[in-house]
């Protein structure tokens, strides 16, 4: 292979070493477990490998890369249009996520600017992504707990966002909406309405989880004091998102950066909570779903009229430049850095995934715990394997 | 000790939903005996207007799969008018799209100039052997029947409405 | 038995016939109607309704779809051990179901201690499950194994002791006896219902239903089965036929639990005296061998339906929860209803 750092080549022969450890059935301190590709509780084939002295955790070595696609490669050889159908499917759940902050770069070194209504659809589906993506949490994190009936709750109230977004689209999880310079169509006649109906479905689902799973006792147990992250490791080990809120820390990019979207148009908070235990992680995402609904609500009722696509060229030929833009997803930060040599095609386009950046943390935090709080930890740090492999 | 109150909400919603299932009916739909409607603008399975269709070779060239695939020559027709001269057209052998390959991204739609190619809603062409899901000229002109029509937008848009060919 | 009178021999065939018939269909029953359909309606979704009309020939699909499978072995299981647990399993189910009177003639022994043998052949399933639990050379079978039982022998105290108040309020170990006892006793003096033990025993009923649910491993007791963490614990490396048992087992077990409930808390297979006297009726009558049965059955499906109920709602209990749970509230508190109980019983 090709030359390796130091660190490279310690991590590959630990690895190796587990690996070895995980097949030999007598062994003198401790058993290693493989919580395995395949798996009931990792959402996709994540593999971590656990050292256990009885039921407590003492090494934990996540191994990735199962589910690698190789999207910045594949990048580098798609004109900017069907890029953008690719990244639909870096985090599938809230896909409309994914395709903005790297239509937002495009624009940014072709100096576009997309009309207002645009960008109000923009941020409007991007938030019903957000409550799409997390009402799934809601209902998975009960799941990995046991209980398996909210799930099916969260999945049904989910459908009415999915076939809005349908409407809109066409596609219920690759959207595919976003273009250089606005969105691809306009919104059809009576789309407003029936999202209405459907956020307000939302809302009462929310009601739902606070008496089925927040309220419930044995979930409080379950998860008040387990996975305590301090705001100042937590930011070390550059968690974002709702991971971070949880630990106290306001940080939000919808409201601190400025790209374009108009969340500064609308009346709207941020949540954290001091405890940044799981408990804190899932009410914080709780309360950010009610307060997306809200969002889009106002943004629903100020939509501006106007054209959806700015002045663009047939054939998109961005000139040379570097751009890099981070949002708010909601699995937490989304940045891509496109840099351009002035071709159809992107010179390099780096994607920086939340989920990613969330795993690191977990041979820090989950030392110590037990087996079945492994469980919750990564329940409630919640990513998505597309998100975290691309 | 856990306090009483949560455990009993819980349980009381569970049974609520029992109730519910059995007076109003599930939330599911029953799919072979019923199928829901899918939205106008879903994504299901690409229509071709073949009239309209020069062989530019745009939506092949544009794929991101490279799943669609034409051959054509050019023809001579009648000229337009009285004393002109026999003008070239285009004339499609063979335009075929491979569905296993295809990821719904519509790129081929959007890009076509001349309007030859459409999205409908239907989604039941499954088949058993994976060949036959590539469908033929034919074919897809078939599916150029299940093409819905162009909604009418939102308030305050300044879009115009488009309209679909029909033979 | 019954109206005719049978040789030793014919006899003892129908009541093995009887013995299969007892535990295995109201399994098929309970397995249908909350497993498949209850559950369902929880979920706002229809369940299985293909296989016969409305989904009620599922179970038979299953069957045959699991006695068709390959039956697979791991590589170093140990083969004795590993073929046997299923039934040792299973047998503590047939065995449980020896005790339990279906009428006042209809039962399958009349032991003078039918309670005690009751709690201590239910105590088997225990071994079958460690046997699986390290027969199977799987980590993950080995962790639900060991979970299973710390978690049984922790919940089968409660269990016991809740029965105990029973059995000092009816003055016999003997199942007849405290089904008698229910019909024949009064409240306040109103001899109308019966006095089915429910309503003073109502702390040693919320007990027992727990310690059920813990012998069950149902959520919230499902540790050693949690399906998120450990696949499915013990059961993990069974495929096939041997996975069918467990399956059949766990609700068997259920069931007949829930038959001692019912002859333990409300009143067996007798219905309330002011019905029996407004037919006319004697409550001992041969009728009620056959009404009996049915009786048992509806009171069944109404403590089973309680079992899933929960089941299907709540997460589960990490499993130090569990023990401080069982060893620092619920054994308290029978004891507690152990005393109360020996106390009434002198007074009034």
């Amino acid at each position: 292979m090709t030359a390796k750092t130091d660190a490279q080549k310690l991590s590959y022969i630990a690895a190796q070493a587990a690996d070895a450890r995980v097949n030999v059935e007598l062994e003198a301190e401790g058993m290693t477990l493989n919580i395995g590709p395949q798996h009931p509780a990792t959402h996709g084939t994540l593999r971590i490998i656990v050292r256990l002295d009885g039921e407590q955790v003492t090494k934990v070595d996540p191994v990735l890369g199962y589910m690698h696609r190789g999207y910045e490669k594949l990048a580098e050889v798609r004109t900017y249009p069907q890029v953008t159908t690719l990244i639909n499917r870096i985090d599938w759940v809230g896909s409309f996520a994914n395709e903005v902050p790297f239509v937002l770069a495009a624009e940014q070194l072709m100096g576009i600017e997309a009309p207002d209504r645009a960008q109000w659809i923009r941020t409007i589906l991007f938030e019903m992504g957000r409550i799409a993506n997390i009402v799934l949490f809601l209902g998975d994190m009960g799941v990995q707990l046991g209980a398996v009936t909210p799930m099916f709750y969260a999945l049904r109230d989910r459908e009415l966002i999915l076939n809005q977004i349908e409407s809109a689209t066409g596609g219920r999880f690759h959207p595919n909406f976003n273009r250089i310079g606005g969105v691809k169509d306009d919104l059809p006649a009576g789309w407003i309405e029936d999202t209405k109906v459907a956020l307000d479905k939302i809302m009462s689902f929310c009601d739902d989880a606070e008496g089925l799973i927040v309220g419930n006792e044995i979930f409080e147990e379950r998860t008040r004091g387990v996975g305590i992250i301090p705001a100042d490791i937590g930011l070390e080990y550059g968690l974002t998102g709702a991971n971070i809120r949880a630990s106290g820390v306001d940080w939000d990019l919808r409201r601190d950066s400025d790209i374009g979207l108009p969340y500064d148009k609308v009346d709207w908070k941020v949540w954290t909570h001091p405890d940044g235990d799981s408990f804190a992680r899932y009410w914080v995402r709780l309360q950010e779903v009610r307060e997306s609904c809200k969002i889009v609500e106002q943004l629903l009722d100020s939509l501006p009229s106007g054209a959806i696509m700015a002045k663009v060229p047939r054939i998109i030929k961005v000139p040379e430049g570097e751009a890099c833009i981070a949002t708010e997803n909601p699995l937490g930060q989304m940045s891509y850095y496109v840099v351009s040599k002035g071709g159809l095609e992107p010179f390099r386009v780096k994607i920086r995934t939340a989920s990613f950046s969330n795993m690191s943390i977990t041979p820090w935090l989950l030392k110590g715990a037990y087996v079945p709080d492994v469980i919750t930890i990564l329940a409630s740090l919640y990513f998505i394997l597309g998100d975290l492999d691309r | 000790m856990p306090k009483v109150p949560g455990l009993i909400k819980g349980l009381s919603i569970t049974l609520k939903e029992v109730v519910k299932t059995m007076v109003k009916g599930a939330e599911t739909v029953q799919y072979p005996h019923e199928k829901e409607a899918l939205a106008p603008r879903s994504r299901g399975v690409i229509a071709l207007h073949e009239d309209n269709c020069t062989s530019c070779m745009l939506c092949a060239r544009e794929c991101p799969d490279w799943c669609i695939y034409i051959e054509g020559h050019k023809d001579l027709a009648p000229p337009r008018r009285a004393g002109g001269s026999p003008r070239s057209v285009n004339k499609l052998d063979r335009f075929d799209i491979d569905y296993s390959l295809c990821m719904y991204c519509g790129i081929c739609v959007e890009v076509c100039p001349f309007e030859a190619l459409f999205w409908t809603p239907e989604y039941e062409y499954s088949e058993p052997r994976i060949a036959d899901l590539l469908h033929d000229k034919t074919r897809l002109g078939q599916w150029m029947e299940t093409v819905p029509e162009f909604e009418s937008y939102e308030a305050g848009s300044v879009a115009k409405v488009k309209k679909v060919p029909r033979p | 038995m019954l109206l005719l009178e049978l040789a030793y021999w014919q006899e003892s065939i129908l009541k093995l016939l009887l013995g299969f018939i007892v535990v295995l269909v109201p399994a098929g029953v309970t397995v249908y109607l909350y497993l498949f359909k209850m559950v369902s309606f929880m979920q706002s979704r229809l369940g299985p309704m293909e296989a016969g009309p409305y989904g009620s020939l599922q179970l038979l699909a299953e069957l045959g779809k699991s006695a068709q499978k390959e039956d697979i072995f791991p590589d170093k299981a140990d083969r004795i051990v590993y073929a046997a647990a299923p039934y040792v399993v299973i047998v503590s189910s047939f065995l449980l179901v020896l005790v339990v009177p279906f009428g006042p003639d209809a039962y399958f022994v009349n032991f003078d201690t039918g309670i005690f043998f009751a709690l201590a052949v239910s105590s088997l399933s225990v071994i079958g499950i460690l046997m699986a639990g390290w027969a199977s050379a799987s980590k993950y079978s080995l962790m639900g194994g060991l979970r299973a039982a710390g978690q049984l022998i922790a919940y089968e105290l409660p269990l016991i002791l809740a029965v105990v108040g029973v059995v000092i309020q009816a003055g016999t170990l003997n199942m007849q006896g405290i089904v008698d006892a229910q019909i024949n006793g009064e409240i306040f003096g109103w001899g109308g219902l019966g006095n089915p033990f429910i309503l003073t025993q109502f702390i040693a009923f919320f007990i027992f239903m727990v310690a059920v649910q813990a012998e069950l491993t149902q959520t919230p007791f499902d540790m050693p089965v949690a399906e998120s963490e450990l696949v499915t614990g013990y059961m993990t490396e069974y495929s096939g036929f041997r996975f069918l048992m467990f399956f059949i087992g766990e609700f068997a077990t259920a069931n007949i639990f829930a038959f001692l409930g019912a002859t333990l808390f409300l009143g067996g297979w007798s219905v309330p005296p002011f019905v029996t006297d407004m037919l006319g009726l004697d409550p001992y009558s041969a009728w009620f061998n056959l009404i009996g049965p049915i009786v048992m059955l509806t009171k069944m499906l109404l403590i089973t339906f309680v079992i899933y109920w929960v089941r299907f709602t709540y997460p589960r209990f990490r499993e130090d929860q569990l023990q401080a749970f069982a060893w620092k509230f619920l054994i308290p508190l029978s004891l507690v209803n152990i005393a109360i109980t020996g106390v009434a019983k002198v007074v009034f």
